[in-house]
């Protein structure tokens, strides 16, 4: 089935049982942990910096008392609320621009001017106009996702393979039928990687008006733990969140193996 | 001769789109609080640089963002070289990069805050931090996947490690290096924004965040034109570079 990824090929030494990898991936942060609590310990009671134990400890309690599931429930509403408009407007516009060619070249400049805007940038604007909450960070999230899915879904519609085109020329088939039968389907593994991209960004930018402004989530837990001079939980915050970020990317991949298999993969953009 | 044209009707399109945006604050459909005029925008971009400290801000944004993507790039480059060309650190380390690697990068500020503190060098350590990846990853990446009869050649020439990498790893991962160069630069602006509104560092994030606060949408929007700019002119250079640096490839091929 192809489900492997493509690795370069593997120098004579290697052990290549699954338990052996695995050991052999452990091995660095466990040595990092382990350093990191000597380091710590050594250094006495910190306002900074906690050892890991101490994260650990603190990450246990915090998923006891619940609160750090509600932010976590707080930054994917507004991460996925917001990767859903801004893909779903990118996907519609990559998809006119891709196949309307006068309307891409009229509209090129403008999207050249705009795109380059830091999604940060945007912060401020959306925080006058929206005040905090929710609808901040999705609008924000949406003005980030909307430019990747716009960029290759263009690429992707307006790539496929002109002879397509002209079969659904000769069918008569109507521009909606066109798109449903014809572009969509040669296209749809590459829009996928787009989604994937997106999905990863949209997590980052949540994260990101958090810290910056929205008293809301993960990213404003990391902050208030810091400000409150509590390193274990801030640290205990910021495993979490990577490991949020880990798991996302982690069902995006294997959703994409499943779908596309190897037409997803070979078309990735780097 | 067509594409000329062709970038005129964009430019057209462009000034249709302004004078729509003028109209719509001259109906008064947006308050003015919310969304200045155009022309109101430009006078205070204008204004802002010549008697205000804009200038200050824009420069000092620049510095942190390059700054802190030099840090990146060189460690991010020497250290891909060094994992990228041994199998043996790829099995150790690259596990651990991938876990990190989804982590966004702001989430660290805090981190940075304690140990830093409110200064500049926490900027430099976030934006450092957070740039690395695109170029680790991708140097890493385009070290370890030099093509293997190149490797041949270089035990055939009884080429030292350090010559191989300099004459074949690197001219063959240059293509991935500079995207990762590219994509590194858009990260370090977007973590010079943020680090400068959270602690307050003299640059654009300050200038547009006090602007909102204050309710000056005029300030805020000459603010958030100069961030377009400077992500546009710093791709663009970036574009440049790499064309100039790859024609041997597209000569090649």
């Amino acid at each position: 089935m192809g489900r492997r990824r493509f690795s370069p090929p593997r120098s004579y030494g290697e052990g290549n049982g699954a338990p052996m990898k695995a050991a052999k991936a452990l091995a660095l942060p466990v040595a990092l942990l382990i350093l990191a609590e000597i380091g710590a310990r050594l250094g006495g009671p910190s306002d900074s910096i906690a050892p890991p134990s101490a994260a650990a400890l603190a990450l246990v309690e915090a998923l006891g008392d619940g609160s750090l599931l509600e932010a976590t429930r707080d930054t994917l509403l507004s991460a996925f609320g917001g990767l859903a408009i801004g893909a779903g407007l990118g996907l519609v516009l990559g998809i006119l621009l891709g196949s309307l060619r006068t309307l891409d070249r009229l509209m090129e400049l403008t999207i050249e001017l705009l795109r380059p805007i830091p999604s940060v940038a945007v912060i401020p604007v959306a925080l006058v106009a929206l005040g905090f909450g929710y609808r901040l960070e999705i609008a924000i999230v949406s003005f980030a996702c909307l430019w990747p899915l716009l960029i290759l879904t263009r690429a992707a519609v307006s790539g496929v393979e002109p002879r397509l085109i002209e079969v659904a020329r000769a069918l008569r088939l109507s521009p909606w039928a066109r798109i449903v039968k014809i572009v969509a389907p040669a296209s749809l593994p590459r829009i996928f990687v787009a989604f994937r991209l997106a999905a990863g960004i949209s997590l980052i930018v949540a994260v990101t008006v958090e810290i910056a402004v929205n008293p809301i989530g993960l990213g404003y837990g990391v902050m208030t733990a810091g400000q409150a001079l509590r390193p274990a939980l801030m640290l205990a915050y910021l495993f979490w969140i990577g490991l949020v970020g880990y798991g996302l990317n982690a069902v995006l991949v294997l959703a994409q193996g499943r779908l596309f298999g190897r037409a997803a993969r070979l078309e990735a953009p780097r | 001769m067509t594409a000329l044209l062709w970038r005129l009707a964009g430019l057209a399109v462009v000034a249709a789109l302004i004078a729509g945006w003028s109209e719509i604050v001259a109906q008064k459909w947006v308050s003015p609080v919310f969304l200045p005029s155009p022309e109101r925008a430009w006078t205070a971009l204008v204004h802002g640089l010549a008697h205000s400290d804009l200038g200050v801000k824009l420069s000092g944004t620049i510095e942190h963002m390059l700054a802190g993507w030099l840090i990146a790039s060189t460690l991010g480059i020497a250290l891909g070289a060094l994992i990228g060309s041994s199998a043996l650190a790829r099995t150790y380390v690259g596990p651990t990069l991938e876990f990190l690697r989804p982590l966004p990068a702001s989430a660290v500020i805090p981190v940075a805050i304690a140990i830093f503190g409110f200064t500049p060098a926490m900027a430099l350590g976030v934006i450092g931090f957070g740039a690395i990846w695109p170029m680790l990853l991708s140097t890493m990446h385009g070290f370890a996947a030099v093509e293997p009869r190149l490797g041949e050649v270089a035990h055939a020439l009884r080429l030292s490690r350090w010559q191989a990498a300099w004459k074949i790893s690197l001219p063959s991962a240059a293509p991935d290096i500079l995207a990762g160069l590219r994509l590194g630069l858009t990260v370090s602006l977007i973590l010079a924004v943020v680090c400068e509104m959270i602690a307050g560092l003299d640059g654009l994030g300050q200038w547009v965040l006090l602007a909102a606060r204050s309710y000056k949408s005029a300030d805020l929007f000459a603010g958030v034109m100069l961030l377009g700019a400077i992500g546009l002119v710093a791709n663009s250079a970036l574009s440049l570079a790499e064309g100039r640096l790859l024609r041997w490839r597209a000569r090649e091929g």
